[in-house]
């Protein structure tokens, strides 16, 4: 008893310390980070590149414009209830406010839509997080850029339409969904079943549950049903164990797809050599063979300040927390712009966002040329360009590398699905579309 | 030297059944409401109300739920997350097609649809008994959420089987929904929670509670004085599915605003206020509200005090915390195997006496 009010008592003294007054304008960025829990192997390496970026541009440039980014990591362990108190902690912090959250996670995202949108925050759920909140007229305050989920599904059913030798041979093949059984696993489902009805392919979805250590039945099924291909919505342990189950049953990698986040190194490197040709969804190019990297290197990691191993810079989450920085980063910078000062709140960094517009020229100065597509915001189009290309695996070289071009979504699908969805949101919160001229 | 029933004589029957007989209860109890209602919502910020207190409370009520029908009547549930998602999915509907009864109406209801879910999940504990009731309210757990992650009706066909809560008011001020202010919330759920507390108190002091605990003790026993097994085991699981209802439509409704079967109710959940009310104290309604103050605000005092106070690496915190936490279980399990309650009731003891123990 003693010695738990001796911890009430010091938890409530260490209180008044998290709200130290900050001397210079900082400009808050809070993580939701998770380094614990069955989502760590994927969480960690997308945690290490977008604190690795953003701390380079301290180090570089003393932060965007001058202004200093102030990052507070806090851990969620991909957990819903730890990522709200997290949000509520740090949500106030600073002179400036929380800028923007990055929750990575679509449970979270769910979540923070409603609570950040009445505090003003902008979310980044990038290419994660709700479809629909691509419709900015609906969510204002949410961007889910460069891509969603229903967009990477129909950009999937292009990929095998185009390996079967056009759409039409679509027709009766059988094609599998393998997802996490959550909020973020069930994204793709609609838009799958509506191309199936649209181009006559048999759909299967398979469940598994948290965590995705035990599929040996979802993969026995698969055994039984042998589809022609199989879509995976993975996280986590659950990608590693996935294309494992899937060698061992001889499942053709060349025929498996993951979505973009069930396509890292720490996914497939267990499986050996049998992950061999397995391919994922990607919005970016693998490796550190880019400026960024080299400024990453040379200002944070030989000062002794990076958040990981040096060794792993450049790997597939690494390279997607890093393009979630500089995008984040270059949405203040517009911010800043818009609004001529360098004292930016939530709600500039919102219309930072909405006026965003990275295009090759700019990834040129950033040092990432050719690294990610060009991306261009607007006030009604929240997900940008949607376009999605494929990469694939080579267990020999242990690389991952884009093998297909960008491909434009099935926008005929899509668009009415994000139009019903966003609307059914309105209308059970009693949200007023804005409009956009 | 403060705390003595010296010199209070009870004079009629009324007195001397009063929930609290001593005056120094009393008085500690009416200090408590009072901070609870005047002083902590002006004094706290709203991180501390949202974040903190908001579950605190709704997890004293769902510990309190599960403390009626495990504490009070001996009966082992590993249900409760099953049945705080159907408190939290009757409440969505409820919301979504009867906006116009009112929200703490439709709170009342959502407990009423989860009583009768309980009570039909609590016939078996009729013939079955201790691990093996366990495993029957373990299959209720994994049914439910199956059920609510399956038909698509309990979500109202969402794409992703997410519950939003629509805002909803009471007495015109806004308490659910993105909108609705700390103050208002805390509020609600403080009086809800405070006025079923002291129903608990009553119900397990009452022909009612005297039932269940005969159950508890010796079934046999109690059925040969005249306990009906039947009624005072469903009348168990229904009272306690009726405030762990409750609990499950709060925890959706007023503090996480939106949720997924799978996550927000899953079996750790059950858990977690298995743990409340044994680390608590099983049988006491003081229990419940200290098992949860140990497992809700402890890890997040923990978190901000090695976080914010020692500045440590926040996942370094968090295995930290794991550790902390888990020592602190066996530590007061060992030192206190009945709970943090017993070492208040032995407390109270002490007091009574000093300063001549005898």
């Amino acid at each position: 008893m003693k010695k738990l009010t001796r911890t009430i008592v010091a938890a409530l003294m260490a209180v008044p310390l998290m709200t130290g007054v900050a001397s210079a304008y900082e400009l808050v960025m809070p993580t939701l980070d998770y380094r614990t829990g069955p989502y760590a192997p994927n969480g960690i390496p997308f945690a290490n590149g977008y604190g690795d970026y953003l701390n380079m541009l301290n180090e570089r440039d003393g932060g965007i414009n001058g202004a200093r980014i102030s990052l507070i990591p806090c851990e969620t362990g991909y957990n819903t209830k730890k990522g709200v108190e997290c949000y509520e902690n740090t949500k106030a912090e600073g002179q400036s406010g929380a800028l923007v959250y990055q929750p990575l996670s679509t449970g979270i995202t769910y979540q923070l839509i409603p609570k950040a949108s009445v505090d003003e925050i902008p979310v980044f759920s990038m290419g994660y997080g709700r479809t629909s909140a691509a419709n900015g007229k609906v969510f204002p305050w949410v961007f889910n850029f460069p891509a969603t989920y229903w967009s990477q599904a129909t950009v999937f059913v292009q990929y095998i339409g185009e390996k079967e030798g056009g759409m039409e041979n679509l027709k009766g093949k059988k094609i599998a969904l393998v997802y996490h059984n959550s909020a973020y696993g069930k994204e793709p489902i609609r838009t799958l079943e509506k191309a199936a009805e649209k181009y006559g392919f048999e759909f299967m979805a398979l469940p598994v549950d948290h965590p995705g250590q035990e599929q040996k039945s979802t993969w026995l099924q698969i055994r039984r049903e042998k589809p022609d291909w199989v879509m995976m919505w993975g996280w986590g342990v659950m990608n590693q164990v996935a294309i494992k189950e899937a060698a061992s049953i001889r499942y053709p990698m060349e025929h498996f797809i993951g979505v973009w986040w069930s396509g890292s190194e720490n996914d497939v490197l267990p499986a050996g050599a049998a992950a061999d040709g397995y391919l994922s969804g990607a919005f970016h190019q693998p490796g550190d063979n880019f400026g960024a990297h080299d400024d990453i290197k040379k200002y944070v990691y030989d000062k002794g300040m990076g958040l990981g191993d040096r060794d792993r810079i450049g790997e597939v989450l690494y390279n997607r927390g890093l393009v979630a920085a500089m995008w984040t980063s270059e949405a203040i910078r517009k911010a800043m712009e818009i609004h001529g000062t360098n004292e930016v709140r939530g709600t500039h960094v919102r219309d930072g966002f909405e006026a965003l517009e990275v295009d090759e020229a700019r990834l040129k100065e950033l040092g990432l040329e050719g690294f990610t597509i060009p991306v261009k915001v607007t006030c009604e189009n929240h997900e940008g360009p949607g376009k999605v290309a494929l990469q694939q695996w080579d267990a020999k070289a242990k690389k991952w590398s884009l093998v297909s071009d960008f491909y434009e979504p099935l926008r005929d699908i899509t668009g009415p699905l994000i139009a019903e969805d966003s609307a059914q949101f309105a209308s059970e919160n009693n949200v007023a579309e804005r409009s956009c001229n | 030297m403060i705390y003595r029933e010296t010199g209070q004589f009870k004079a009629n029957y009324q007195d001397d059944q009063a929930l609290f007989p001593i005056d120094q209860d009393r008085y500690v109890i009416y200090g408590i409401l009072f901070i609870t209602f005047a002083v902590v919502p002006y004094l706290l910020n709203p991180y501390w109300l949202n974040a903190i207190l908001l579950p605190f409370l709704i997890y004293a009520l769902a510990a309190l739920g599960l403390n009626i029908l495990t504490g009070y009547c001996g009966q082992l549930s590993l249900g409760t997350g099953g049945f705080m998602a159907v408190g939290a999915f009757s409440i969505y509907k409820l919301m979504v097609a009867f906006p116009e009864l009112g929200f703490i109406p439709l709170v009342l209801l959502s407990g009423l649809i989860t009583a009768a879910v309980g009570t039909l999940f609590g016939l078996p504990s009729l013939r079955i008994k201790g691990f093996y009731l366990a495993v029957a309210t373990l299959a209720a757990q994994f049914f439910l959420i199956w059920l609510f992650n399956k038909v698509g009706w309990f979500f109202n066909y969402s794409a992703t089987g997410m519950i939003n809560a629509p805002p909803m008011t009471v007495f015109g001020v806004i308490v659910t929904g993105p909108e609705a202010n700390g103050v208002a919330k805390y509020y609600l759920v403080a009086g809800i929670v405070a006025v079923f507390a002291l129903a608990a108190k009553n119900i397990a002091r009452g022909r009612i509670g005297r039932n269940w605990m005969a159950i508890r003790d010796m079934d046999i026993a109690a059925e040969l004085i005249g306990v009906r097994p039947l009624i005072a085991k469903l009348s168990a699981f229904a009272v306690s599915s009726f405030y762990v209802g409750m609990a499950g439509a709060l925890y959706f409704a007023v503090w996480l605003g939106s949720a997924e079967p799978t996550e927000a109710f899953d079996i750790n959940q059950s858990f977690l206020v298995l743990f409340m009310i044994i680390i608590g104290g099983l049988g006491s309604v003081l229990g419940s509200f200290l098992g949860a103050a140990f497992l809700v605000i402890m890890p997040i005092m923990l978190k901000n005090l090695l976080v914010g106070g020692f500045g440590t690496e926040s996942a370094l915190a968090e295995h930290i915390n794991i550790i902390i936490v888990g020592v602190l279980i066996i530590g007061f399990l060992i030192v206190e195997p009945h709970g943090l309650a017993r070492l208040w009731r032995i407390a109270k003891e002490k007091l009574r006496l000093w300063p001549f123990p005898y």
